[in-house]
């Protein structure tokens, strides 16, 4: 288990800021990625197919992942965190940008390169009953990775290693010879963790993968993925739009809207000092199951609908949304402070706070109040 | 029912709390002294785990259960392999059949329906059970080795249109770009020509008209529906989130199509081609009725209820019987392609 | 608001609907020991059993379950819109202010329906119809069930769209549902709900294909338009953070039967079912941190094989032979609290485990 796991800051203001920064250098990432950009071209005719525009579903996204951590990827549909994930694993190809996997850009590989680079970084999907194929045995389908990469697991050990990742991630080694459609959501999710498992990853793209599960067998999922790794040190780039399960298993959260990072941190300063508009009205409209903490009255309310990721807004991304550029223009009158958001593009990047982000006029809020849990 | 449930409890789960006190009566309390429940029972007796693995081996059992219950499977079954056998060893047929005066397959005009003098006037009887022909040849035997040619047929034009969209359907939806854009363009320019008209043109001016010069005329003009069934199967299964696993573990291209890709997406295939037969064997007998099938002498039913619209009035048995065993087989073939769509295919319904 | 209403309690009390009386003390709904089946060929399947609760008017009501726990089959026989067959409410009695609902001719509970109860599904894109415009499907409401000319029901329509906040809403009559977004979608629905005024509304899981910004748009304007109408509202979900933001009074549901009902603020600081226990301990919370997750052991039971005696038995931490052997009874959990009801052997211990 590497030292992600350890890390305890609550830094406050600019001082602090340099130590986190260093502290953060001192490792090397397992995954870098730098510049990502993925926008798929819409195009008419039919013959002749002609481009009339792109979805720039990611554009300019760059995060870090270190061995044995939780980088969380939050986001509303459209945001564009699940192609990011495609992308990583070249299921799409990226249009622009580069991805170090221990010292090589993965984008640069070929594709046979590419497939040795496979086994390292595995995938567990959103939907347990799509992401197994239905005419095969769960025998098979966790044996597929050694049938695809020979030379791992010989032949003749293949049942008796699925027996035992079946056992690993609870299930059942007798139901060996079974098909997926005989289990139920939370067991097929798990059938999915021993598939990934079958070759050792250091890291796991794990695309929404309690988000279709029922609550009470959620956390069964949940706490199976953190004992793994906290067995095996894998790093996980875990994507949800629930922020709670999102607080619950991540060290580090990246939020994302409309194609772009907007804030990055530890998980303590993001849910207790975002510094982001968007941010703060994506907690500020998370529910709280605790009646007694209803919080209707400073609830921010966002505004309108996602632009169309074809044609962003000039500037910042977020403005036709904002409750602060709303606030801000209210307040002026004028073009004083919201030009800047309407003309210049803000990037993600330190605006000395505990942690990076994109917005011209950042402040901290805190929106949730959190308590420790009980013993 | 060859439902399986499993009933031994999972060695999942912890019941962690519940390891330690066995004995129902001990209580535990809340540090201001209210009772808890008991921990759970560990000897508890109940047929019911917590982790429940049931439902049928596979899918294909599954729907063989299905299809198994089906009353309308078994009928068409029969009628399928009856026709089958006959088109195969026709003789199966014959060999307890007293009527036919020249087994040996020449016929006597004295026995046609136009000779009054002929045996019941031609028409049919006890002996003859289906009549005489114009010629004087027995209708039995004529409709019994008449089913060779329509099934043949059917059977031949469908395993060719099935391998054409096994092997440009699937390299077509799988791989799309240019190679997708030239087969499905080309398919639509063929769909404009309608099977039958381009069928008589193309028969008109071939020399000889036997079983496989037809054949390949209706693979012709048949391929293309069967080719886009199976691209429209292999683009939808494609983006299953299953290959997109499978892809992401580096399988090959290969693999993502013969293991995930046509298991998944051939079933509707399957049910179309086996209504095909069926439609086929309508086209054989249409293109024979309008004298551009099967060349005499060869006898197919096509054949025989062509001969039969000149004498329909007063010989309806020429066109019964040959009309008969053709609608039949066509049924059997309609109705295992729905049979089978019920049991493999539910969505498609 | 134009299209205001008087609070169907302060109405006459000599009201008649679909020809039957109405009781002017009752509650405003009333379901009492539903029963539900579906007769399918692989065996019948139980899908409410026993179910039970009231109703009043402006109060939020919210049935809490999982998939498959029956949530959404009750609502839809409270509406009457059930498939038959293969579904059949063969048990009990769903009484709308005093009048059993299950008792009237198709006709008569026809005229109940969007008159008296609508409902809001999940999905609002397949529920309205794509080949015709949002104006003319909320005005098409008025049309059929009032008889309002065709001008005026187009200008309510617009009045509705209006209300539930759709912005430039007399520009938008002529659009057709593909044309919104999935949280104006959802207006669009409540606004056609909405249009007759009904007294009680069922929504059934109405924000869960939204995001979690929309949602909370959507959530915030049902909670306004019932504190305008004072209607009553059924909320059908399965997630617990939405159901403390809203609720008034939850029912939780379990294999087909409610397990637990009580008010709000009980149902979630002394739960007294163990089902309950289990989602609070199972679930991660946004504002609390650093617990390991308790789950649930095992998955929902499959409702053709529903255990016996207390159907939760197999997952229960507290499980002994009795729940194996009878079935408990909803009843308060300790004696004279009579807002609760507990359907557990030890719901009179179970209700210390989280008690807060």
């Amino acid at each position: 288990m590497s030292d992600a796991g350890e890390k305890e800051l609550h830094l406050g203001g600019g001082e602090a800021e340099s130590e986190l920064r260093v502290d953060l250098d001192s490792r090397e990432p397992v995954l870098d990625v730098r510049n990502l950009v993925k926008h798929f071209p819409l195009t008419q005719g039919i013959l002749f197919k002609k481009t009339i525009g792109h979805v720039q579903a990611v554009d300019d996204v760059s995060f870090k992942l270190f061995p044995g951590e939780t980088l969380g990827l939050v986001g509303e549909s459209g945001s564009g965190k699940s192609t990011v994930a495609r992308t990583l694993l070249r299921l799409h190809e990226p249009t622009a940008g580069e991805a170090f996997y221990r010292g090589r850009d993965l984008f640069k590989l070929s594709h046979s390169e590419m497939r040795a680079v496979r086994r390292d970084i595995q995938m567990i999907f959103q939907d347990p009953y799509a992401s197994l194929n239905p005419r095969m045995t769960v025998g098979d389908i966790v044996a597929e990775p050694w049938r695809i990469h020979t030379g791992i697991v010989g032949k003749n050990e293949q049942r008796g290693r699925v027996a035992e990742l079946l056992e690993l991630v609870g299930l059942n080694p007798d139901h060996i010879n079974r098909f997926p459609h005989q289990f139920s959501g939370g067991q097929r999710q798990r059938i999915g963790v021993a598939r990934a498992l079958a070759v050792n990853p250091s890291v796991i793209v794990a695309d929404e993968p309690v988000s279709a599960l029922d609550v009470s067998v959620q956390a069964q999922v949940v706490n199976l993925l953190e004992d793994i790794q906290n067995e095996f040190g894998i790093a996980y780039l875990f994507i949800a739009h629930d922020l709670s399960v999102v607080r619950h298993i991540a060290d580090r959260v990246a939020v994302m809207y409309l194609g772009r990072m907007i804030e990055v941190g530890e998980e303590d300063p993001i849910y207790e000092r975002p510094v982001h508009p968007y941010t703060q009205a994506l907690l500020s409209a998370a529910p709280i199951a605790d009646p007694r903490r209803r919080q209707e009255s400073d609830r921010i309310l966002l505004e309108g609908d996602l632009p169309s990721p074809s044609d962003p807004p000039s500037g910042c991304r977020f403005r036709t949304r904002c409750w602060l550029f709303n606030q801000m223009a209210e307040e002026d009158g004028d073009e004083s402070r919201i030009g800047k958001c309407l003309t210049d593009d803000p990037r993600l990047e330190d605006r000395g706070f505990d942690h990076p982000s994109a917005c011209h006029y950042p402040a901290e809020r805190q929106i949730i109040e959190t308590v420790e849990a009980p013993a | 029912m060859s439902d399986t449930t499993d009933t031994t409890p999972s060695t999942t789960f912890d019941h962690d709390t519940a390891r330690e006190g066995s004995h129902a009566a001990e209580r535990d309390f809340t540090p201001d002294g209210r009772p808890l429940p008991p921990k759970r029972d560990e000897n508890l007796v109940s047929s019911v785990s917590a982790e429940q693995v049931t439902g049928e081996a596979s899918l294909w059992s599954e729907g063989w259960r299905v299809l198994r219950r089906n009353p309308m499977f078994w009928v068409s079954a029969v009628i399928i392999v009856a026709m089958i056998i006959m088109a195969l060893f026709p003789q199966a047929y014959l060999w307890f059949y007293n009527g036919d005066p020249n087994p040996d397959g020449v016929c006597t005009l004295s026995n046609s329906v136009n000779n009054p003098n002929a045996p019941n006037g031609g028409r049919p009887s006890t002996t003859n059970w289906f009549g005489f022909d114009i010629q004087g040849c027995d209708m039995y035997t004529k409709t019994i080795i008449g089913a060779r040619i329509s099934v043949f047929i059917g059977i031949i034009v469908t395993t060719f249109a099935v391998v054409i969209a096994l092997i440009f359907g699937t390299l077509s939806g799988y791989y799309g770009k240019f190679l997708d854009t030239f087969i499905t363009r080309l398919t639509d320019i063929w769909f404009a020509i309608p099977t039958i008209l381009g069928g008589i043109v193309l028969l008109s001016v071939m020399g000889t008209r036997g079983m496989w010069q037809v054949a390949f005329v209706l693979t012709v003009f048949g391929w293309p529906s069967m080719l886009r069934l199976m691209r429209s199967q292999v683009i939808s299964t494609k983006e299953e989130d299953f290959v997109m696993a499978s892809r992401s573990l580096g399988a090959s291209n290969m693999r993502l199509m013969v293991r995930h890709i046509l298991p998944n997406g051939i079933t509707p295939v399957i049910v179309y081609a086996t209504i095909f037969i069926g439609s086929i064997i309508t086209a054989e007998a249409a293109l024979s009725f309008l004298g551009v099938g099967v060349a005499l002498p060869a006898v197919s039913w096509g054949l025989m209820i062509s001969q039969a619209q000149t004498r329909i009035l007063q010989a309806p048995h020429l066109l019964f019987f040959p009309g008969m065993a053709l609608a039949i087989t066509v049924f059997g073939f309609l109705v295992m392609g729905d049979a089978l769509r019920d049991a493999f295919d539910p969505k498609g319904r | 608001m134009s299209t205001a209403t008087t609070s169907p309690s302060a109405q006459s009390s000599t009201e008649t609907i679909a020809g039957r009386q109405v009781d002017p003390g009752a509650p405003l709904l009333e379901v009492e020991n539903l029963r539900v089946e579906f007769r399918l060929n692989t065996g019948t399947v139980v899908a409410n059993d026993g179910v039970h609760y009231t109703l009043k008017s402006g109060e939020t009501l919210a049935i809490l379950g999982e998939s498959g726990s029956g949530k959404s089959v009750s609502a839809q026989a409270v509406m009457g819109i059930i498939d038959s067959p293969p579904g059949y409410v063969t048990d009990g009695s769903i009484r709308y202010r005093g009048i059993d609902l299950l008792t009237l001719p198709e006709n008569q509970r026809r005229k109940v329906r969007g008159n008296h109860i609508s409902i809001i599904f999940q999905d609002a894109l397949t529920a309205l119809n794509p080949v015709f415009t949002v104006g003319f499907q909320i005005a098409e409401m008025l049309r059929v069930h009032r008889g309002t000319s065709k001008s005026d029901a187009y200008k309510a329509a617009a009045e509705l769209m209006d209300r539930v906040k759709i912005p430039a809403a007399s520009e938008r009559l002529d659009s057709y549902p593909h044309e919104f977004s999935g949280g104006m979608r959802q207006r669009v629905m409540i606004a056609m709900a909405l249009a007759l005024d009904p007294a009680i509304l069922i929504a059934d899981e109405p924000t869960t294909a939204l995001d979690v910004t929309v949602q909370a748009q959507v959530m915030d304007l049902l909670a306004e338009l019932q504190d305008e109408t004072g209607m009553g509202l059924i909320l059908i979900t399965h997630d617990l953070g939405v159901v403390a933001e809203v609720a008034d009074r939850v029912a939780v549901m379990y294999a087909g039967r409610i397990v637990e009902t009580g008010d709000i603020d009980d149902i979630y600081h002394m739960p007294a079912h163990p089902y309950t226990i289990g989602l609070m301990e199972s679930l991660p919370q946004l504002d609390v941190k650093g617990s390991r997750l308790v789950p649930i052991p095992g998955s929902p039971p499959d409702l053709t094989r529903r255990p016996s005696g207390c159907a939760f038995h197999p997952r229960c931490r507290y499980a002994q032979q009795v729940c194996v052997d009878e079935d408990p009874a909803l009843t308060p959990p300790v004696p004279g609290m009579d807002r609760r009801l507990s359907a557990c052997h030890f719901s009179e211990e179970a209700i210390n485990v989280r008690r807060r």
